[in-house]
């Protein structure tokens, strides 16, 4: 839950800060406010990038620092945490992200998707829908969604203000005319709230729809460059197109090997060295549950 | 056999108790001190300090043993910890006109007030191999002057002084306010190229990492950008660190630091102004004259703009230089690719595979070169 001027340090409370010297979420609450504070002003202009003093954190920039200080902000002690890398909660940036809480903060961790009130994500949305109580917090490695058309933040936040964004529409058109088709597979950018083209981070394009009037919160933190920005619950998220080259996501062939799933984001996994491969639900919990469903075994991890 | 990503909790506990053996190397070699990194590896020492923006040796000397000497790292180390630490006031700006000065050169003027003091330098060394340094047991040390190491003279005249009254150097602008922005509290605002700008653009540099502004100073003296610089003054010493505590109404010491300064002087080549001397300044902590002399020759080719120069290198581009030196943020960028992408790459082989489907059917006939 979002709770603002929350003071997770409370006289009396302090026995239960888990990690000595630090505070609750490692950040100091100043810190936390002022970033509470931009996130009060992405939401309310939804898209926007919000500059932010972004703190170092105990991890490198670029495994998530931005998302990290989003979360450190907006946690409080009755949170149940979900965080995912590539979608799964095993990849080893995601164990390091929910230990780092587990430890700054003794929350309640899951792999569910439902149960999670937030979910800190890298690359994906998870395929389980979201609901009015849940935070879907991204990390951002690369907020401005015009970099590649121009290199200066100077020129791309005069673009952003003057609503100027013929380049992407250029670079649309182009790709079109030389391929055919808009060849952006991640990263794709959309318009939020018919105002503000944004980054929806490097998720894949398959992920973008579910972006589109979500009934959940999303934060997004880019910790090196500095900036917030916002979708609030039920926003309009388009992603970008034209008429008659309509936006479209990714599809396979072959449904999940191992739960038989066939609307879900599959990750390529490689069998043998003759290029032998089989197609697998990148999102690990939607794939359990999945088989759970249907009674199968769980897959052994050994 | 499918074998998934899992297991990553088991993996992570042993790949730290690994880089922990690894980080104490051989059990028969002694294990180092960090009073030994201090002491020894004080120039290392003084470098993640500056670039950390925090003075503490012991603490610098600690993350230079725990990162085994991967200095970046030991920066970023120390960044993380400064950024928990509570801010109990400003100090007074610091007076580097009264530094206690063990080492002070002018390269404008053959002998100037207060004189030259060589004072320690690698400068005129031979780089031979000095293997007494490799053997078992003490190397012999040159004996101590009688006046104690160092001389440390107090209140030296500054070198650009010299050039008195006469207007040929631009005169040092007034402070635009009392209270310098703190960068590590409030973003860097571009395009950050006025006048009133050059306080951020320094603290930037200060942190800035050096082997950067090393190549940037280097690019505009090879002719990217026109800065043809004079080493005015560079001084090394200590300097008192004066607060103002809030329950008191008058300053005390609350102790010396050691900084290095650098003034370099150059002939402005523009028409803005007549024919006169600019300047840049470098300043940082410990003893780093490379560093302190980069960051004056970069904070001076970054004022381009201000005074009306061809921006003709990528050392005058304020977010060029600002948004590419901090060797946190840029060493965490670049090595981030080390983490998995599975589902960008996913992405991308499904739109290679599509738009060359796209094109086979396009032109079957035409039988293009495969790749």
């Amino acid at each position: 839950m979002l709770t603002l001027q929350q003071d997770s340090l409370r006289s009396g409370e302090k026995e239960k800060m888990p990690l000595e010297g630090y505070n609750f979420a490692y950040l100091d609450e100043s810190t936390k406010r002022m970033i509470r504070r931009g996130l009060l002003k992405a939401v309310a202009v939804p898209g926007y990038q919000v500059p932010f003093a972004g703190r170092e954190m105990p991890m490198p920039c670029g495994w998530g620092t931005g998302g990290i200080q989003v979360t450190a902000s907006v946690i409080g002690e009755e949170d149940v945490l979900k965080v995912i890398d590539q979608g799964s909660d095993d990849t080893t940036n995601a164990v390091s992200i929910r230990r780092f809480f587990a430890s700054t903060t003794g929350v309640k961790t899951t792999t569910h998707t439902a149960e999670a009130t937030i979910i800190q994500t890298r690359h994906r949305i998870p395929e389980h829908p979201l609901t009015e109580q849940q935070i879907l917090v991204y990390q951002v490695p690369l907020p401005e969604p015009l970099r590649w058309l121009e290199p200066s933040e100077k020129e791309t936040r005069t673009l952003h203000a003057l609503e100027e964004y013929g380049l992407m529409n250029v670079k649309i058109y182009e790709d079109i005319m030389r391929h055919g088709a808009i060849a952006m597979s991640f990263d794709y950018p959309v318009r939020v709230n018919g105002r503000y083209i944004m980054s929806p981070s490097p998720i894949p394009r398959f992920d973008n729809p579910k972006m589109h009037q979500c009934p959940a919160l999303q934060l997004f933190g880019a910790g090196r460059e500095k900036r917030l920005y916002a979708i609030p619950p039920y926003t309009d998220v388009k992603s970008l197109d034209f008429e008659d080259y309509p936006f479209e996501v990714q599809h396979w062939d072959e449904p999940c090997a191992l739960c038989g799933a066939r609307h879900t984001y599959l990750d390529e996994v490689v069998l043998d060295d003759t290029g032998k491969r089989m197609f697998v639900c990148s999102d690990s919990d939607a794939c359990a549950e999945n088989r759970a469903r249907q009674g199968m075994t769980e897959v052994s991890h050994d | 056999m499918y074998v998934a990503v899992k297991g990553g909790e088991k993996a992570i506990d042993a790949a730290h108790a690994q880089l922990r053996r690894e980080r104490r190397g051989r059990l028969d070699v002694p294990e180092l001190t960090t009073e030994q990194i201090a002491s020894q590896l004080k120039l290392s020492v003084d470098r993640v300090m500056t670039e950390a923006s925090l003075y503490c040796p012991s603490l610098a000397a600690l993350t230079v043993k725990q990162a085994m000497g991967d200095l970046q790292e030991a920066v970023f180390l120390l960044r993380a910890y400064r950024t928990t630490l509570p801010r109990f006031g400003s100090s007074e700006p610091v007076d580097t006109s009264s530094m206690r000065v063990s080492r002070r050169i002018s390269a404008t003027w053959k002998d100037l007030p207060g004189g030259q003091i060589l004072g320690s330098t690698f400068d005129y060394t031979h780089r031979l191999l000095d293997r007494s340094l490799a053997g078992e047991g003490e190397s012999t040390l040159p004996p101590a002057p009688d006046k104690g190491e160092g001389i440390c003279v107090k209140g030296l005249p500054r070198a650009m002084s010299a050039l008195g009254t006469e207007g040929l150097l631009e005169a040092v602008p007034e402070a635009s306010s009392d209270t310098a922005a703190d960068l590590t509290r409030r973003p860097l605002v571009l395009p950050a190229d006025g006048p009133e700008d050059r306080p951020v653009r320094l603290q930037t540099l200060a942190r800035a990492d050096e082997g950067f502004l090393l190549g940037m100073a280097y690019s505009t003296q090879r002719g990217f950008g026109a800065v043809h610089p004079f080493t005015g003054e560079l001084r090394r010493g200590f300097v008192e660190l004066v607060i103002t505590p809030e329950e008191l109404d008058f300053p005390i010491v609350a102790g010396e630091i050691e900084m290095t300064e650098c003034d370099t002087v150059s002939r402005y080549t523009g028409t803005a102004m007549p024919p006169c001397l600019t300047r840049g300044y470098g300043l940082v902590f410990g003893n780093n004259e490379r560093k302190a002399i980069s960051m004056s020759i970069v904070d001076r080719a970054l004022r381009a703009k201000e005074l009306k120069e061809p921006e003709t290198g990528p050392a005058q581009n304020p977010e060029f230089v600002l948004l590419h030196g901090d060797n946190v943020d840029a060493s965490g960028f670049v090595q981030h690719i080390k983490l998995p992408h599975y589902v960008d790459f996913q992405a991308e082989l499904s739109l290679i595979r599509e738009l060359r489907a796209a094109k086979q059917e396009d032109s079957p006939a035409r039988g293009e070169r495969s790749c």
